[in-house]
């Protein structure tokens, strides 16, 4: 009956239909307005409220941004082509400070001609960095990465090229003590390994260097750690803060593991005495007190001393990190290093410690973050970072008054410095993820 | 010595090194350096400019004391201080002197083991508020709210005054100068209290400066003078004669732009206070041109005073209290002879 | 010796002290024992060599003498005729106030922000990046100074709600908010106020009672009770008959404006409102980061099989996202606290008299006493990070997936 079936339609469509567009609705940019906006009650009233805090913030700061001022010798000066430009009831920015003080704010009162070395420096640290941060690049390059510490040194307080040369003897005699101290036995290795270079130091490294220097005196100019200051100063504590406190806090965060039941204690005290005490206080000890614990006479500049604080300070901090980062790690690894037969300390070195520091470097590179914006504290001590010396700048009779652009600018710098920082740890953060799955 | 920071460090840390009691002009004059603490920014008194050189009243003091002992002005390291670390610095060696706005009083003197070697600003705590407040005398301030810096002098004399005239008032302490500037303006306090020198200072900075007004009522002496450690004497009297010799060069009229001449002429106290006469160096320790070299290089107290926060300056500070005694004010330095 | 029969008979050699592992974990302690004391006593020497050098003394008798400033906020009896060791009390109940009100208000905009930023709504989420990310990567000392001087300058000064000052006080005139700070009603206790306290303190015990009962009586027959509108009744209705019977006990004494300020009242200053701000603020950018990590770390599953048994998305996030994301969240969250607490030590940026400022700061600076000065601040702000972790260590312990 297929024929009075077919009768009975009135009409079959026998091509498909063209089709349509969807309706204006869900489509373009009203779609992703309703569906990201306005998809409920509760998303349109925070839509409005979102929209109202931006306008009523840009309302407030634009016009302040836009009517800035870059060109000007003093703060007197500034208002006067202010009240000519726009009236003297307008709001508007300052910035001639920065264009006249950028320097100061990022480098202290380091020698103008001699800029070109802080910023070697950097770079260098930049490059010396890269092989630690990112996997891909060629292994040997942490050779170099071990050396740049000291050319850096080098660079930034500059004086003879012989201080950091013994340095840098001091760990190379120490190697080579360890080498043959291990033909010996473990134990006698690791004695001469810090016997040694310790030894150097204290008694020959001195005497040395100060007889090339005479020979031989190849150097460049010296620049004391008072003249530096601002931006530099903040990543010079930082930089060498964290760099410094890795091994400790390695050996901290063993320590706190051990079954040794003394070592345990004393690192899971020292760890939590420093953490319990806030930065400040440690900052006052190091400006105030430390002269009161060492011998009489003994008188090394402020920034040495900041920066030993802020190596014990970050390396409990470290600690906790490595810790993170050896509870992380499967069982089985040390389980297998132990039916290798490995001892302890080549177990440590060889299979667990690289593992472990791998996952800690989004951890570490956080502490740093933090350590870094801390450096600010060192105000409190007179030393001149970003935020002191916005207090000399505004000290000086012409730009006595100014008071948002400093910290503005100071601010930004800051974040542009930090928001990178975190986003490669959230990078690597996401890889390593990754690599475990 | 161009030991680098480092090694120094790790060569002090192992071999203790003696104690320096008494030997700060040998370790200046061996440095070849004049360590000198002064404050993280104060107007007029101690401040840096483009380049990074410090300049101000209290640095004028430093430079004064380094041109006596190494014959150059400019060989001095400036220390940046806050009212926090400025004593311990000093007592702990590692600066050589203090020039830092530091009221002379009784227990710093002796409890704190400091030694005041002189005044070279005599100051008083005033108070400035908004004209519209219409407030006339401190006595007025019943109920005020009052911005003072911490850690200084000021605090103690505020709650002193207040408590001695029965008037309730409300503290706003604020660590630096910049924010204190700040509140007031914004009206967070009625008052501002802190040095008088400190608030022409601040008030010369406003963009309305008619509309504050500094009140009568000083409450306080602040005799600010530089310090040194309790127990070197004969590096107290060098700080202490450089100054007398500024204070004493403008009291016999010469400046650095006549201090030539006037070491040719035969006035017996300018020819001794200048060395063409007497031993008055080689007492000290010194070389005979001493003060020569400070009025030379730094000027004389005069000099020194309109150059930093005189009247030309937008601080604009009256000599006040700091004229020579002939005009009627404290400055009145020992006969040199 | 007889528990060990396989030991060589020829007794105790030295070199076991270091190849035996029997011993030699024992020599590496001693060793590092003795160093540690040799440490510290060189330490001890040295400062009492130099202490005597200086002519000093380790006392602490300074904490009896009279303090000789002043202090705006004080939660107890303070005058500057009072001793050193009451203002650095002073200063201590000032810091656990602003740690704790900072604790709070940290938790509860970290978590908002948290949950926020995993928001549909682009413009909502993207607005609280901005947030996360200013705060997490500029310097604290920064914000507290940037608010405090926001503030001051953004709100009326006490002169403006003077007659057509332009400024005018909220709440039926019982709030004032100035750059000077928050001036609230504050409530004065007369007779019987104790019972209408007690009544008070009943009816929040009897709210847990009533909680507890509803939920009991929901797992064993499914009937919901209405909880929030029964428990709300539960405040409110005692405490206010109670109130009327009493014959009014607790009167409000009212803000008012006289002379330079507004006089009566509760003055919440600004130094506590910006720092407790900023503090809030800053590590509730840290709490939001932890708390979205909390969230995402709960797997998708779970978000569908609560939808799939017909919850609503709110009570989703509620009942089976929170609990499982508290987990996760709660052991850095207690880092946060003792780090907020620890950052309350800025409070002196913006002239809030915490215990930094007190005893570490005018004191120190007054008497010269830094050693027992800064001693003492640091042994302070150690014991109160050890009470705040092992407090929360506790709450963390019984929130905790019991596994075993």
């Amino acid at each position: 009956m297929s024929d009075t079936h077919a009768q009975t339609v009135a009409y079959v469509r026998e091509t498909m239909l063209e089709q349509k567009e969807p309706p204006i609705t869900e489509t373009g940019a009203i779609k992703w307005l309703r569906e990201n906006l306005f998809s409920g009650a509760v998303n349109i009233i925070l839509t409005v409220v979102s929209i109202f805090v931006i306008v009523w913030g840009l309302g407030h700061i634009l016009p302040w941004f836009l009517n800035s001022i870059w060109d000007a010798g003093s703060l007197t000066e500034c208002r006067e082509i202010r009240n000519e430009l726009y009236g003297s009831d307008a709001s508007s920015a300052c910035f001639a400070v920065i264009s006249a003080r950028w320097h100061q704010l990022l480098f202290g009162f380091y020698p103008q001609e001699l800029y070109w070395r802080p910023v070697l420096a950097f770079v260098l640290l930049l490059s010396a960095l890269a092989p630690v941060l990112f996997n891909s690049l060629p292994r040997k390059l942490l050779t170099w990465s071990m050396l740049a510490p000291f050319v850096m040194y080098f660079l930034l307080w500059g004086g003879t090229i012989w201080g950091p040369l013994m340095v840098l003897a001091g760990f190379v005699l120490g190697s080579v003590a360890f080498r043959f101290g291990g033909q010996v036995n473990a134990i006698i290795a690791v004695l001469a390994a810090i016997l040694v270079p310790v030894l150097f130091w204290l008694f020959l490294a001195g005497p040395i260097a100060g007889a090339l220097s005479n020979l031989m005196p190849i150097g460049i100019t010296n620049v004391e750690s008072k003249d530096m200051g601002g931006f530099m100063l903040a990543t010079i504590i930082g930089v060498s803060g964290i760099t410094l406190s890795l091994p400790l806090g390695i050996i901290l965060a063993l320590g706190r593991q051990s079954d040794m039941f003394l070592i345990n204690k004393m690192s899971v005290a020292f760890i939590e005495t420093i953490r319990g005490v806030p930065l400040i206080v440690w900052l006052f000890t190091a400006s105030l007190l430390l002269n009161y614990f060492l011998p009489r006479g003994t008188n090394f500049d402020l920034m040495l001393r900041v920066i030993i604080m802020v190596t014990l300070f970050a390396s409990a901090y470290i600690a906790e990190v490595v810790r993170g980062g050896l509870a992380a790690l499967p069982k089985g690894q040390y389980e297998a290093a132990d039916a290798l037969g490995l001892d302890y300390w080549k177990s440590m070195r060889l299979i667990v410690l690289p593992q472990a520091l791998k996952i800690s470097i989004p951890g570490i590179v956080n502490t740093f973050i933090g350590l870094f914006k801390d450096t600010t504290l060192v105000v409190f001590i007179g030393l001149l970072d970003p935020i002191g010396l916005s207090n000399t700048i505004r000290a000086t009779t012409e730009w006595n008054g100014i008071y948002w652009e400093l910290f503005v600018f100071i601010g930004l710098m800051f974040f542009i410095f930090c928001f990178s920082m975190g986003r490669y740890s959230l990078f690597l953060e996401k890889k390593l993820q990754r690599g475990h799955r | 010595m161009k030991k680098t920071v480092l090694l120094g460090a790790l060569t002090v840390a192992g071999l203790a090194a003696g104690a320096s009691a008494a030997a700060t002009l040998d370790d200046v004059k061996a440095r070849g350096s004049l360590k000198c603490g002064v404050s993280t920014g104060l107007p007029g008194f101690s401040a840096t400019d483009a380049n990074g050189t410090w300049v101000g009243f209290d640095v004028d003091v430093c430079r004064a004391v380094a041109a006596a002992v190494l014959g150059d002005a400019s060989k001095v390291e400036f220390t940046p201080l806050t009212t926090q670390t400025r004593f311990t610095a000093l007592a702990s060696g590692e600066i050589d002197m203090l020039a830092r706005n530091t009221t002379w009083t009784f227990s710093r003197d002796n409890d704190l083991k400091l030694e005041f070697t002189g005044v070279n600003y005599y100051d008083g705590q005033g108070f400035m508020v908004p004209k519209d407040l219409g407030v006339s005398s401190a006595k007025d301030l019943d109920g005020a709210t009052v911005c003072i810096q911490t850690g200084t002098t000021t605090e103690l004399n505020l709650a002193d005054f207040f408590r001695v005239n029965n008037i309730s008032y409300e503290p706003v302490p604020i660590e630096t100068n910049a924010e204190a500037q700040q509140q007031y303006l914004a009206g967070a306090c009625d008052v501002y209290t802190t040095d008088a020198s400190g608030l022409a200072a601040t008030r010369a900075t406003f963009e309305d400066p008619a509309g504050h007004v500094i009140l009568p009522e000083i409450i306080s002496k602040e005799p600010l003078g530089p310090a040194v450690r309790h127990g070197d004497n004969e590096w107290g009297d060098i700080v202490r004669w450089s100054l007398n010799a500024m204070i004493a060069a403008e009291e016999l009229d010469v400046t650095s732009a006549n201090v030539e001449e006037k070491a040719a002429s035969d006035i017996p106290e300018v020819q001794r206070l200048l060395g063409t006469a007497g031993e008055l160096g080689a007492m000290l320790g010194l070389e005979a041109g001493w003060a020569k070299a400070i009025i030379s290089q730094v000027g004389n107290y005069g000099e020194s005073f309109e150059r930093n926060v005189g009247e030309a300056t937008p601080i604009a500070l009256a000599r006040g209290l700091n004229a020579q005694w002939t005009d009627g004010g404290l400055l009145y330095a020992p006969p040199f002879r | 010796m007889s528990t060990f029969p396989e030991t060589p008979k020829d007794g105790f050699r030295l070199s076991q002290l270091i190849y035996d592992t029997r011993y030699r974990s024992l020599t590496i302690q001693v060793v590092a024992m003795i160093l540690l004391v040799l440490f510290f006593s060189w330490l001890v020497s040295n400062t009492i060599q130099n202490l005597s050098d200086l002519g000093k003394d380790f006392y602490f008798g300074f904490l009896s003498q009279p303090a000789g400033y002043d202090i705006n906020q004080r939660l107890i009896e303070y005058s500057s005729e009072s001793s050193h060791g009451r203002a650095a009390l002073v200063g201590i109940l000032n810091t656990i106030l602003v740690a704790f009100l900072g604790c709070v208000l940290a938790t509860i905009l970290g978590i908002f922000a948290g949950v926020l930023r995993l928001s549909k709504n682009w413009l909502v989420s993207r607005l609280i990046a901005v947030y996360v990310e200013g705060f997490r990567n500029v310097p604290l000392l920064l914000w507290i100074i940037a608010i405090f001087a926001i503030m001051s300058e953004a709100m009326p000064q006490p002169r403006a709600f003077r007659e057509g000052g332009g400024a005018s006080m909220l709440l039926g005139d019982s709030v004032a908010v100035t750059n000077r700070g928050v001036y609230i009603p504050k409530p004065v206790w007369g007779d019987n106020s104790t019972i209408l306290v007690g009544v008070f303190i009943l009816s929040v015990i009897g709210i847990f009672i009533f909680r507890s009962y509803a939920r009991k009586r929901q797992e064993a027959t499914g009937d919901i009770l209405p909880v929030f509108w029964i428990s709300a009744a539960l405040f409110f209705i005692p405490s206010v008959l109670a109130y009327y019977i009493l014959g009014r006990p607790v009167t409000l004494d009212y803000p008012e404006l006289g002379g330079f300020n507004f006089k009566g009242g509760l003055h919440l200053r600004n130094s506590l409102i910006a720092l407790w701000l900023a503090l809030s603020l800053y590590t509730g950018a840290f709490i939001a980061e932890i708390v979205r990590a909390g969230i995402l770390s709960v797997s998708k599953g779970q978000t569908e099989a609560a939808y799939a048994l017909g919850l609503r998305p709110g009570r989703t996030m509620n009942l089976v996202i929170l609990p499982q994301a508290l987990r996760v969240i709660i052991p850095p969250l207690i880092s946060q606290f003792l780090n907020l607490t620890k950052n309350s030590s800025l409070a002196i940026a913006v002239g809030y008299m915490d215990v930094r400022a007190t005893l570490g700061g005018i004191t120190v600076n007054q008497t010269g006493r830094e050693l027992e000065g800064i001693l003492l601040l640091g042994l302070f702000y150690l014991v109160l990070s050890l009470v705040i972790s092992g407090g929360m260590n506790i709450y963390n312990n019984s929130v905790k997936l019991k596994e075993r």
